[in-house]
């Protein structure tokens, strides 16, 4: 029995999904994503926080933007898990 | 005298240029980015300027949109304050090139500086002391082995342009050192778009002592003493007292001394920090110059009584420096506190928000350098210096005092802030004693590191 998670903003702060503009974003939607893997950065006055995956599964939607500013508790990523 | 000037930041410093060219007498011109048009800056400089959207990156470091609005509002001057723009000589160049006087140290003194191993080897030649450090960077794992098996255990990893600890490993020894390096190397390309390190000598629990040097067009330099900075973490100072409570007049004047041959061996102008390291045997090593005003400028200011933001516009103006530090008389003891918008409990964390409770301290001898006020909303794009609390008294002692009197005063809510880590320092003996050394924090705070990738 699949179950969705929802991964939110711990902070609010300024959302990232590359670890730099001309690198890949972290993950795309369809990855296989394990525990504690990195699925985006977050940046709040200037300090970066890795935002990593709760549970090992699979990324079902972004719902966040790159670069946009976040708010806490906005959801960032949906995952699917077994 | 200039007769308007654009003040290219933001924050506590940017309100801090307003209003010395208020006491001036001279028009100033504030710019912000959409994230701060409630700023204090703002609402009390003479005129202001919108230059960009909230990331930095569009606005406070955009070179063209903040010459642009210096050209439109008439400024013949830019002050850069400290961070953004302040250190960059391709900018200085630019005003240059638009006609505008840069409030500031030269290009040419910016890229030199900005370069700390070409620094570190002009103020050598010069006969200052620098910590064994390879001289033309490290190339590779294996040649910075051999360099630290040279000038032996422990060593760190620094990266050769930069700042603000990005990219320092200490290794103890060489299986650290050979673990650090890629991760080191990684993050300083990174951060600065340029991979180079170079290996240090790490002294073990040395004193942060930096003097306050002010350079004339004409190449007089003096120096206004010293400031005591060893209290840091990951490199970001937290209390910064002057005088410092470890100097003796003999220490004073061959750093003094040796400040000042540094800024001449760079050509220096304006005002500037010669950083040095101390160590138990009173033996001081250069570690590089901060070509820009300091956060912590304000001690050096009470001790002093000179305005130090006023002295940088009167050189850029072509002032003299018709003094000396033997002219100024010491007055007291000034320590300063950084107050951040961080979580101290819960490793330093980052705390925006609105400030819906604001109560400041005040009395005799307190002095706050701040941009908040009750209802101020904290961006989330900015750093998290929200005040600089500056305590002032004829001793060490009653400073100390004043701090925490003012300290237990200051109301900031419900932002969480590292005024509660301040109130235990201030009660620490070995702080009241003064003996203090840059790896003194780890009495109160412990680092979590966050490498636990699977």
């Amino acid at each position: 029995m699949n179950k969705k998670l929802e991964v939110r903003a711990p902070m609010s702060g300024v959302f990232y999904r590359k670890p730099s503009p001309e690198q890949p974003p972290y993950v795309e939607v369809g990855d296989a994503v394990k525990k504690k893997q990195i699925l985006a950065l977050l940046e709040t006055m200037k300090v970066f926080q890795k935002i990593k995956s709760p549970a090992a599964g699979k990324i079902l939607e972004i719902i966040a933007q790159n670069e946009t500013p976040l708010a806490d508790g906005d959801l960032m990523f949906i995952l699917e898990t077994e | 005298m200039f007769s308007k000037i654009l003040i290219a930041n933001r924050g506590e410093i940017a309100l801090r240029i307003v209003r010395a060219l208020k006491e001036l007498g001279i028009k100033s011109v504030a710019v912000y980015s959409e994230a701060d048009t409630t700023s204090l800056h703002v609402r009390h400089a003479d005129e202001s300027v919108c230059i960009g959207p909230p990331m930095s990156a569009k606005s406070y470091l955009n070179v063209e949109a903040v010459i642009g609005a210096a050209k439109r509002t008439g400024a013949q001057a830019i002050h850069p304050g400290y961070g953004y723009l302040a250190e960059n000589g391709d900018f200085a160049r630019a005003c240059k090139e638009a006609g505008l006087v840069f409030i500031g140290p030269t290009p040419e003194n910016l890229y030199l500086a900005g370069d700390k191993i070409k620094a570190k080897a002009a103020v050598n030649k010069a006969g200052v002391p620098i910590v064994p450090s390879s001289p033309d960077g490290v190339r590779s794992i294996d040649d910075a082995v051999a360099f630290a098996s040279k000038i032996q255990y422990p060593v760190m990893v620094k990266a050769s342009a930069g700042g603000g600890g990005r990219g320092i490993r200490i290794c103890p020894d060489e299986d650290t050192l050979r673990e650090e390096f890629a991760v080191a190397r990684a993050e300083v390309k990174a951060a600065f778009g340029d991979d180079s390190l170079y290996i240090e000598k790490c002294l073990v629990d040395p004193r942060h002592i930096e003097f306050q040097v002010l350079a004339d067009e004409s190449g007089n330099v003096i120096h206004l003493g010293e400031r005591e900075c060893s209290i840091q973490r990951r490199y970001q100072k937290l209390i910064e007292e002057a005088p410092s409570p470890v100097m003796t007049p003999q220490l004073r004047q061959a750093m003094g001394q040796a400040a000042i041959t540094a800024a001449k061996a760079l050509n220096y102008f304006n005002a500037g920090t010669v950083e040095f390291l101390l160590d138990r045997d009173d033996n001081f090593y250069f570690m590089e110059v901060n070509a820009r005003i300091q956060v912590e400028h304000p001690v050096t200011e009470m001790v002093t009584g000179i305005d130090l933001v006023k002295e940088q516009i009167r050189l850029a103006d072509g002032g003299r420096l018709a003094y000396s530090f033997d002219d100024i008389p010491l007055n007291g003891w000034a320590i300063e506190c950084r107050i951040n918008a961080e979580n101290p409990d819960f490793n330093f964390a980052p705390s925006p928000g609105i400030i819906k409770e604001y109560r400041p301290p005040a009395g005799s001898g307190i002095r706050l350098d701040t941009h908040l006020y009750q209802g101020y909303e904290l961006p989330i794009y900015y750093d998290s210096l929200v005040a600089k609390l500056i305590a002032h008294d004829h001793t060490r002692d009653g400073a100390i005092r004043i701090l925490k009197k003012a300290l237990q005063e200051f109301t900031i809510q419900p932002i969480k802030t590292t005024i509660p880590l301040y109130l235990e320092i201030v009660d620490d003996p070995d702080f009241q004693k003064g003996d203090i050394h840059t790896g003194y924090i780890r009495k109160f705070v412990t680092d979590d590191d966050d490498d636990d990738e699977e």
